[in-house]
């Protein structure tokens, strides 16, 4: 089962998912990204759009590889991958 | 008497609440996270925050219990099948002269919620909310769950119906340069007016395109921008293309409103069927953000001015706010207690408000200032807020 690894900004909205490890079934980054709103209801509404594209400066990589479909999330997680979220954050 | 402020910043909400004469800013909340709006609910006293996050996406928040706690709601969405004709970024190589091609139409989004508005007393659980891309959407549930109006959405002057397929009208809405920070150039609405004598009667004001008004509840809309002059468009009289930076209606009064716009102060006596330029520039009183008008009487108004469009700050290093009690006719500048040199301050479109004989105002330079009589006389509540989005009396 593929782990997730977030920002802690995240914790903030959703500190049910702090201080554990988040394993998922999934195969796809769109069904682990939905398993984690089960875990934490709301939470693709933090870094997805309501067309279910990852938000403009959110940024994921499955393992080492960036996200390449940010519209549909189609991009495959490996058994024992790790899926990281992640945001840019710049100036004051 | 109001007895609470509310402070809309760069750093989250700021809530300041007057006890024993003073006025004391509690910590900040949503701490580190800008919001460009916050309200208190007239009606239930629900306070009501627009969380502007960068990266999260835009979120209403809301405190049932006047501040103590705060809970973030989910997203307002637009509905499948929501487009929009795109504009494009103007960067510099944009050619402005290059033939007209079709539209290119983009999903709708939702950027930034730029105006909450309160329904009437007998519509409780209605709310409105302005946004970037120029959605004005309604809830019936106190915010629980939220409707695009899709008349608004689809008004031939936005090219049509675009849920039903390609645009059938020119698009004559055009972007605000709010919307970059979003990198897009989409139109935004961030003016919404709830007639209280008929909550069937609305206005709505977008940068940029003009004043917009609904008298059957939000079926049918109709521009409302004859006597607007925009002295920077090929046809300064055109019907759309305004830019009303901020639009205000007097209570008593409804069909007295006011606005602040690029190219002066205008006001309208007739429920915006006609509007006046009422600038005095050789007083200072042209370009600005933010209007305030009083609740009774509809004449008297105040604006905070500001040196022109391509400076945007106090004028001469001298903050004053300027009120006129004859509908424009005539404006004074009022600068006791405003600092008189090397004042920088711009005060942007929600960041001024009346209540009674208080104003109240904030700066992005991170200076609040308030009076108790009317704008006679001001005093600061503070020079290190973060930048001020939004000023609002409780």
């Amino acid at each position: 089962m593929p782990t997730v690894e977030m920002t802690g900004h995240l914790y903030r909205f959703f500190p049910a998912l702090e201080d554990r490890v988040i394993r998922v079934d999934a195969d796809s980054v769109a069904e682990v990204l939905r398993a984690v709103n089960q875990l934490a209801p709301g939470f693709t509404d933090y870094v997805l759009d309501e067309h279910g594209a990852l938000r403009k400066h959110v940024s994921l990589s499955i393992n080492d590889r960036i996200l390449v479909d940010r519209k549909t999330l189609s991009d495959r997680v490996p058994d024992d991958g790790t899926v990281y979220i992640f945001q840019a954050l710049s100036g004051g | 008497m109001p007895d609470l402020l509310l402070l809309g910043t760069r750093k989250g909400t700021v809530i300041v609440d007057r006890a024993g004469g003073v006025w004391r800013p509690r910590p900040i909340a949503h701490e580190g996270i800008p919001v460009c709006y916050a309200a208190r609910d007239p009606r239930d006293g629900m306070l009501w925050a627009s969380l502007d996050h960068g990266h999260w996406g835009p979120k209403l928040s809301r405190s049932r219990d006047s501040g103590a706690t705060w809970q973030d709601l989910a997203s307002v969405k637009y509905p499948a099948g929501a487009r929009y004709i795109k504009k494009y970024l103007p960067t510099p190589d944009f050619d402005p002269e290059a033939p007209v091609g079709a539209p290119e139409y983009g999903d709708a989004t939702v950027y930034k919620i730029w105006h909450i508005a309160f329904g009437s007393p007998r519509q409780p659980g209605r709310l409105y909310a302005g946004t970037i891309p120029g959605g004005l959407f309604v809830s019936d549930d106190g915010g629980d769950s939220w409707n695009l109006n899709r008349p608004l959405w689809n008004h031939e002057s936005r090219g049509g119906d675009l849920f039903a397929g390609d645009a059938t009208s020119e698009n004559r809405w055009h972007g605000t340069p709010a919307s970059i920070d979003y990198g897009v150039f989409e139109p935004g609405i961030h003016s919404i007016i709830v007639d209280p004598r008929d909550p069937d009667h609305l206005h709505v004001a977008v940068s940029t395109a003009g004043v917009i008004e609904t008298t059957d509840g939000g079926k049918t809309w109709a521009g409302r921008n004859q006597g607007m002059t925009n002295d920077y468009m090929p046809d300064p009289e055109s019907e759309w293309g305004h830019d009303p930076h901020f639009v205000t209606a007097c209570t008593g009064q409804p069909d007295h409103l006011w606005q602040q716009n690029h190219c002066g102060v205008f006001y309208s006596d007739d429920g915006a069927r006609h509007w006046k330029k009422v600038s005095q520039p050789e007083a200072g009183v042209h370009f600005g953000f933010p209007i305030a008008v009083d609740a009774q009487d509809g004449r008297k108004a105040w604006v905070v001015p500001a040196r022109a469009d391509s400076e945007r700050m106090a004028i001469d290093g001298g903050l004053f706010v300027a009120q006129t009690i004859d509908g424009g006719q005539s404006w004074r500048a009022l600068r006791n207690g405003l600092p008189q040199d090397n004042a920088y301050d711009i005060v942007l479109r929600h960041g001024l408000d009346v209540s009674g004989d208080y104003l109240c105002f904030g700066s992005t330079t991170g200076n609040v200032y308030l009076s108790e009589d009317g704008g006679e006389s001001w005093r600061c509540l503070g020079n290190n807020f973060p930048p001020v989005y939004s000023v609002r009396f409780g």
